[in-house]
């Protein structure tokens, strides 16, 4: 597979006002993201993973080292545009994200900015809805749907852009259990169709999703690898107070009692099936 | 301190035609010291349930008694209402708006008219106990602190009111995991010293579970059924129907069940569950 995103040595740090130490919120930070991927990052508030997120697409540029995006250095202002292009953002609070008054105009916004033909924008805004299941809704007004329903409006005028890769930055937050559902389920179905996915989130039974997992801690890489390799360093992330997944949670608790739970277990379904063996 | 709740009915846009019934009779009882969990699937009528609890909606229909007070009847002090009842709103942070924490959090008992000498203790009592360090943080910005942070800051100017009965709604909404906990750990702290009666609105299970002495389950603007966590959480079909599910634990251990595992899936913490799957597996040593 061939990388989509690459950082090199990053840092950002937040300007504060008159004579005050700026904040150190990435600190030397290289990372790559392969294309077709799905990699979720973790890490507490505080952690530098939204300002690494805004990085990625250019919307905040590194103030040392470099990100590039597909080849294209996000500090470049000739390829901004393809930056934004290729790396869609879906932020954490869907109101804020929405712009028109009926949802099919919210959704075309995007690419008739981009100065898709019309024709074309139709078919666009169309399968985007499709994709996010809100096909029927594309006359209603975006203020009349639900918080899950208007995540899905924002993500639709993402893929309307058609980018090869998307970074959702705590898209879930502020939803109820059945919209979070919903949720991770298109960004299932979107990384089914080959687009690269970047999640965001503190909710571990999410992060398990992934196939990679990045911890996020002080600015740095603290933990990289598959979710399974990851939650095996129970210790080291608790110590950093995240949580692991409840799987992998009540695993160790057994395995503290002399249970032999092999340590690839990290989801409900998992420990269902080892368990049923003893039947 | 109890509160009564009686054919409540409320109606939004009512001859509009965008009217919508948002509660229909409802009828609950809350005892003295409980701590009370509403859940319900969004547009359930949970958020419209709390906020007549302190007078901040009308009901159509119905009334509510409050340590004896009915809050609903004509001419009652609105004022007199909010300081027995305190209402902790979503992302309660978003709503700090002075130079420096204590003067936030003194902010609502200056209303009442109290002594400086009274405001002070009742800004430090408040900072205290939702686990911040008053010397420390007194003179911060709110805007400063960590989202964890700021979110107690914001509950403490609800608590310096020294309300009878404090209502949260969502407090644990989009924080970390850390953050999550030190804000369980302080509705129990509350619970502890105050001794009153604790009403929170979640969607997280786990914590419904673990703080709850009641339950009460919302659905499309009625009280689908009221009752301790053990009874609400085994009747995982109804709260499907309703949108809801059961804590994680509890859905694992209902699993392990539909499959021929024998343990008991009315469990409700963690602890329980790693009792009866060691129980299980170690059946035959």
């Amino acid at each position: 597979m061939s990388e989509i995103i690459r950082i090199e040595n990053m840092s950002f740090e937040y300007e504060r006002d008159e004579d005050r130490e700026p904040v150190k919120a990435i600190r030397d930070l290289s990372l790559c993201v392969e294309k077709g991927s799905f990699t979720a990052i973790i890490g507490k508030n505080g952690s530098g993973k939204s300002t690494l997120a805004k990085n990625l697409n250019g919307l905040l540029l590194p103030t040392g080292g470099k990100v590039f995006v597909k080849g294209w250095d996000t500090a470049d202002e000739e390829h901004i545009w393809d930056v934004r292009q290729t790396a869609g953002m879906v932020f954490q609070n869907p109101d804020n994200q929405l712009v028109s008054s009926i949802v099919e105009d919210d959704v075309a916004f995007g690419p008739e900015n981009l100065g898709v033909d019309p024709v074309e924008i139709r078919k666009r805004v169309d399968k985007a809805l499709a994709s996010v299941n809100m096909g029927e809704y594309k006359n209603k007004s975006p203020h009349l749907l639900s918080g899950g329903q208007k995540q899905r409006i924002a993500i639709a005028g993402v893929v309307a852009m058609k980018p090869e890769c998307i970074i959702f930055d705590e898209p879930t937050a502020m939803l109820d259990p059945r919209g979070r559902q919903e949720i991770m389920d298109i960004i299932e179905e979107l990384h089914g169709e080959g687009i690269t996915v970047i999640l965001i989130t503190h909710f571990m039974d999410e992060a398990v999703r992934a196939d990679r997992l990045v911890i996020v801690n002080e600015g740095r890489i603290f933990l990289d690898g598959t979710p399974a390799k990851v939650f095996r360093e129970y210790d080291l992330i608790k110590s950093i107070s995240l949580d692991v997944p409840m799987a992998v949670e009540l695993a160790q608790r057994l395995r503290k009692r002399g249970i032999k739970i092999p340590q690839d277990v990290i989801t409900a379904e998992g420990l269902v099936d080892y368990v049923c063996q003893y039947r | 301190m109890s509160i009564q709740v009686r054919g409540l009915r409320h109606i939004y846009s009512p001859g509009l035609p965008d009217e919508q019934l948002a509660l229909d009779n409802i009828n609950f009882d809350i005892y003295d010291g409980e701590t009370v969990a509403v859940i319900g699937h969004t547009g359930s009528g949970k958020s419209t349930l709390v906020q007549h609890l302190n007078g901040l909606l009308k009901p159509s229909e119905g009334t509510i008694t409050v340590g004896g007070v009915e809050i609903t009847a004509p001419g009652t002090s609105m004022l007199e209402v909010r300081r027995r009842v305190g209402l902790v709103f979503q992302y309660p942070e978003y709503q700090l708006f002075e130079e420096t924490v204590a003067a936030d959090v003194a902010f609502g008992p200056k209303n009442l008219g109290l002594s400086e000498e009274e405001i002070n203790s009742r800004v430090r009592d408040a900072l205290e106990l939702v686990g911040l360090d008053y010397d420390e943080i007194k003179d911060r910005s709110p805007f400063e602190l960590s989202g964890g942070q700021k979110r107690r800051v914001a509950i403490a100017g609800v608590i310096a009111m020294k309300p009878q009965v404090l209502i949260l709604d969502e407090p644990t909404a989009g924080l970390d995991p850390g953050a999550h906990r030190d804000i369980l750990n302080m509705i129990e702290e509350i619970k502890e010293v105050s001794g009153n009666i604790t009403i929170f609105v979640s969607h997280n299970m786990a914590d419904v579970a673990a703080l709850a002495d009641k339950v009460m389950v919302m659905d499309k603007g009625r009280l689908l059924m009221m009752g301790t966590p053990k009874e609400v959480f085994a009747q995982k079909d109804r709260l499907r129907e309703a949108g809801l599910s059961v804590p994680p634990v509890t859905e694992l251990m209902g699993k392990l069940r539909e499959k021929g595992v024998d343990v008991d899936d009315n469990v409700l913490s963690m602890k329980e569950a790693e009792e009866e799957i060691y129980r299980f597996l170690t059946r035959n040593r």
